[in-house]
């Protein structure tokens, strides 16, 4: 197993991704990037079974995961690389013409490691259940994966999809929910009130789980729950408290640099934070 | 000339429900979700036999068409039912971004189109579905006209790798295509050859057509008389063979006019045959209630504004 002091390493390199793909273009997502980087970072490296090298679309005896919230392409972008599903020096290309690592994931360049386009929020625990019922189909024991933005729990889709999970006793699914208390427009609470998401959810039928998304021992302990209670007959949530641009200290816990870029001075100030672990790409 | 062996009468939904019940049984991939519409979209017979491959998803289509996609990865090939409305204008950008710009291979059937589900009135009666759905990259439309041919298109549907949007009807409508007939989606049925008039009509105003070139023909016009079930891909090479001829073209649909068959025609004749053009369809307005018939005698798409629109070309 990946110790957490290794998964901690990992995490440095991608967050300097991150912040070197977003300054490269001057456009993207650092923010909510950062913030899950920790939990993509768990989740690749210890948590799910995957197949990076032989890729393919069904993902048959695969561990599967959704990114709902596709605007943090460049933290699942590296942690792809990173992890094998396609060449490290691709990350230059993240956002530049003709590239496959496109503002937002598509399948449309058939990128290894992307089952379905987000971007549009709202819609990728609808594709999730669809994917985790054809495993079901397939007898295939695997789980499947999500992950959301706390604002994007503001789309009516989403609890069309939880109220669909429970009702069809979908209990190979674990969705995780990014809670920074961070959108655009400011903070969720000013813009459009979340409420209390564990009762919300644990109405509709979901066992709720809640973790600090930073804190590499307490996060997997959780994920080590959360799959010990599939196969229960009912669907699994993940609330994870983070802190938008984590590991930047000038960007953190602010909604100020959730779709922007830093400058030069701004890029270098963030990488004399984050040590270089694996190797710049 | 002219002339079809009829099968009874029938709804386009019923062949839909038919083909997808016997998909069922050939097809151990197919997977069939409804949203709250199982006895209005025929697939009860489908949820009958294959209840483990049948979905309830309730009044929730958006969700339905994300849980489509999901299906897909695993290799399933689902079959969405719900009305046309709810098929694609309530849920455009799911369609858009999570089926066909990921190129799943989801089928979304679609019922009770157009002005003939009656009297529910405009907020049912979708007429710009074809228009919506043709301008999705990737997409395959198709808008069979009678029993036969939506039961054909549904099976063909099924081997056909990408997403699909089928649109059919609610009314039991004159049944005149083969049965068992073999569909080849983006092919035109040439249903007789004329030379003044080129009729190309789609969905339930073909057998409309039909009538109209009966009496075209009596008349002593000669009706070029095309069936274009597949909006797109658009079966060009027939369209511009028939312009070629004619020069004189009219296109018929249950359909907003303005982005509908008619546009995507005019598109292709504007290029590489110019004619004379009549469009028989709905023209910029909303439906409302009424039986089918009142509905289509209102909005002018009867076979006698057919043949009218064929006398103002002629008099050219």
């Amino acid at each position: 197993m990946v110790s957490n002091q290794e998964l901690s390493r990992i995490a440095s390199q991608v967050r300097r991704d991150i912040v070197r793909m977003v300054h490269a273009v001057n456009s993207g997502h650092p923010g909510g990037s950062l913030g899950c980087t920790d939990f993509l970072v768990s989740l690749y490296f210890r948590q799910m079974t995957i197949n990076p090298t032989s890729w393919n679309m069904n993902g048959e005896g695969e561990d599967l995961f959704f990114l709902s919230n596709g605007h943090i392409s460049p933290v699942f972008y590296s942690v792809l690389a990173r992890s094998g599903y396609f060449d490290v020096a691709e990350l230059a290309t993240f956002r530049k013409i003709n590239t496959r690592l496109q503002g937002h994931p598509t399948t449309h360049d058939s990128l290894p490691g992307v089952r379905v386009a987000s971007g549009s929020l709202g819609q990728g625990m609808s594709v999730a259940a669809g994917a985790a019922q054809a495993k079901k189909l397939n007898n295939d024991p695997k789980l499947v994966f999500t992950l959301h933005g706390d604002g994007e729990l503001q789309e009516g889709q989403i609890w069309e999809a939880a109220m669909y999970c429970a009702h069809h006793k979908i209990d190979n699914i674990i969705s995780t929910v990014d809670v920074n208390g961070q959108q655009i427009d400011g903070p969720t609470e000013a813009v459009m009130s979340l409420g209390n998401l564990r009762a919300k959810f644990e109405a509709f039928g979901w066992k709720v789980l809640e973790t600090n998304g930073h804190d590499l021992e307490q996060l997997n302990a959780t994920i080590d729950e959360a799959k010990s209670l599939t196969g229960n007959g009912y669907p699994i949530l993940i609330l994870m408290t983070t802190s938008m641009g984590k590991g930047v200290d000038f960007m953190e816990g602010t909604h100020k640099w959730h779709g922007v870029a830093p400058n030069d001075e701004q890029l270098e100030a963030a990488l004399g934070q984050l040590e270089e672990t694996l190797g710049d790409y | 000339m002219l002339e079809f062996d009829l099968s009874p009468a029938n709804d386009t939904r019923s062949g839909f429900g038919a083909g997808l019940h016997e998909l069922g049984q050939k097809n151990p991939k197919v997977v069939a979700l409804c949203a709250d519409l199982i006895g209005s979209l025929k697939m009860d017979a489908f949820k009958k036999d294959f209840p483990e491959r049948f979905f309830q998803v309730g009044i929730a289509e958006a969700n339905m068409m994300g849980v489509a996609a999901g299906m897909t990865i695993g290799g399933y090939i689902p079959f969405t039912g719900t009305f046309a409305n709810f098929s694609t204008g309530r849920v455009y950008d799911q369609i858009r971004q999570s089926i066909a710009y990921s190129d799943k291979n989801v089928k979304i059937c679609a019922s009770h189109a157009g002005l003939t589900l009656g009297e529910d009135g405009a907020t049912h009666q979708i007429l710009e579905d074809l228009g919506m759905m043709s301008m999705l990259p990737g997409m395959t439309v198709i808008n069979p006209c009678d029993y036969n041919q939506t039961k054909a298109a549904t099976l063909a549907i099924a081997d056909h790798h990408g997403p699909v949007y089928l649109r059919f009807g609610r009314p039991k409508v004159t049944n005149f295509t083969a049965v068992d007939q073999n569909f080849e989606i983006g092919k035109a049925w040439h249903i007789h050859e004329g030379n003044d008039v080129t009729i190309i009509a789609t969905g339930h105003l073909v057998w409309e057509a039909v009538e109209a070139a009966r009496e075209l023909e009596a008349e002593g016009i000669s009706v070029d008389l095309i069936n274009i079930h597949t909006i797109k891909p658009l079966d060009e090479e027939a369209i511009v063979r028939s312009a070629m001829k004619t020069g004189k073209v009219i296109t018929c649909e249950e359909h907003m006019i303005n982005g509908g068959l008619g546009s995507l025609v005019a598109q292709v004749l504007a290029k590489q045959a110019p004619s004379l053009m009549e469009f028989i369809g709905v023209n910029d307005s909303f439906g409302e209630s009424g039986t089918p018939d009142q509905l289509m005698e209102k909005y002018g798409l009867k076979s006698k504004n057919i043949i009218a629109a064929a006398k103002r070309l002629m008099e050219n």
